[in-house]
Parts: structure tokens; sequence; C-alpha cells
């Protein structure tokens, strides 16, 4: 069992390339790996309640993938509310999480 | 978890991407953590550290400069070998030189060494994690 940490720094609105980075995160979470997907810039925009990535986002954390929005970026576009399912952090957390051991960190 | 080494590769140029805030935002909290960080900075990312940039006002709003306090990548990067100093952490900060050559943008602050793609390969093999933040 890996250690993944997805970081998405791209909103789905702009082209299919994050709903594909979803996917990745989902099947790595499938298959039984520790996985993290951080949102950051504006990778956190589908958090915003009512956007049409909510459900996806949701089926994420279903699947076991640890969804969580960098808290900067959601001041930055003004996302008081997120999402309850998602976990709101700095990116001190993203740093403690590449940094553990055997971890594999992909930025999107 | 302090006194682990992450590299770390950027190629956007300033002002251009949210990217190198990102970059800048996770090599200060390493280094505030005491963590060592390598930063590889590649293509249009060597000009985050040129010593020529300078703030400027803004005419559309009619402010001066000083009212403006337009940040510079230089100020932020030399914050951050300056933090590094105080927590006794290390930053290496690699400017790719054929970047640096083709751009004109060898004149920089203190700190960044001349260096090229195999630094990179040798400070990540060296590394206990690598983050490669590439241009969209």
């Amino acid at each position: 069992m890996g250690k993944y940490v997805l970081i998405e720094s791209r909103a789905p609105f702009d082209g299919p390339d994050s709903e594909q980075f979803y996917e990745l995160a989902e099947g790595l979470a499938k298959r039984g790996n520790e996985t993290t997907l951080f949102l950051i810039q504006n990778g956190v925009l589908p958090t915003r309640k009512r956007s049409r990535y909510n459900g996806m986002l949701s089926r994420l954390v279903e699947s076991r993938v640890r969804v969580i929005a960098d808290r900067f970026s959601l001041r930055e576009r003004a996302i008081r509310s997120p999402l309850e399912a998602i976990i709101q952090a700095d990116v001190d957390t993203l740093v403690d999480f590449i940094l553990e051991p055997g971890t594999k960190t992909i930025w999107h | 978890m302090a006194g682990k080494i992450i590299t770390i590769a950027i190629m956007d140029a300033p002002y251009e991407s949210a990217n190198s805030t990102s970059a800048l935002r996770i090599v200060q909290s390493a280094l505030q953590k005491g963590h060592g960080v390598n930063v590889f900075a590649y293509e249009g990312a060597v000009n985050l550290t040129m010593k020529a940039q300078q703030p400027h006002p803004n005419p559309v709003k009619g402010t001066s400069v000083e009212q403006e306090q337009h940040p510079t990548t230089k100020e932020w990067i030399a914050a951050l070998f300056k933090l590094a100093q105080e927590k006794g952490a290390k930053l290496d900060w690699v400017n790719c030189g054929l970047c640096v050559d083709e751009r004109g943008a060898g004149d920089w602050i203190e700190g960044p060494k001349r260096g090229g793609p195999k630094d990179f390969l040798e400070a990540s093999l060296a590394s206990d994690a690598t983050l490669v933040i590439a241009t969209k």
C-alpha cells in the first residue's frame, strides 16, 4: 500500500484535466492506497456550495480520499463555508504529508 | 519531524501564476518547521531572484510606490534565506544556468547559485521528498 499526495491547483471548470486527476485519486484510494487530494489556488473553487462538482468531491471522500482545501486559497476566493466533507488546512499540513516516508507527491 | 529535506522544482516566471506564491509558501513552511529545502529554478523561474526588480506605483489607482507596497519576488526570497539562517535550516537555491543565459537574468540577490538539471537530480536523490511544480 502506498501513500500519495495529489495537489490540484486548477479548477475543473477550465478543462477536463482536473476531473481526470480526481479519478486518479479515487482509483488510488480504491486500490487501498492512502490518498490525499490537496486543493490549492483555483483548485478550491469546486468546494463552493452548489458547485456542479460538489457531488464528485463528496464521492472522493466516500472513496476514502482525504480531501483538503488550502485555507489561504479559500479566503482569497471568498469561500467562507466550503462543502462540509472537505477538511480545511494550511500548507503546513501539506508539508507534513509530503514529508511522510514513502509518499509520492504529484502537482497538477 | 524537523530536519528532513525537500526538493522543489519551479518553472513559472514571476507575476504570471499563483504557482510562484504557492511554491514560496511551501518553502517558507518547510523552513519554519526546521526542514532543509532545495529549490531548482528552471525556465522562467530564474527571474524570481533578479536583483533589478523594482516595485512600482499604480497609475490606474493613482497610488505611489510607497502606498502601493508592491511586493517583489526577490524580496520574498531574500526573506526566505533570512528565515533559513534564523532557523538553522539549509536553503539551497539553484538557478538553471542555461535558462539564466537565455534570459540575461544573471544578476541575482545574495543566496542563489548557478547550476543545472544534474543538481536537481542529485538533490532529489538525497531528499526525503520531491515536488515538481510545472507550468500550466
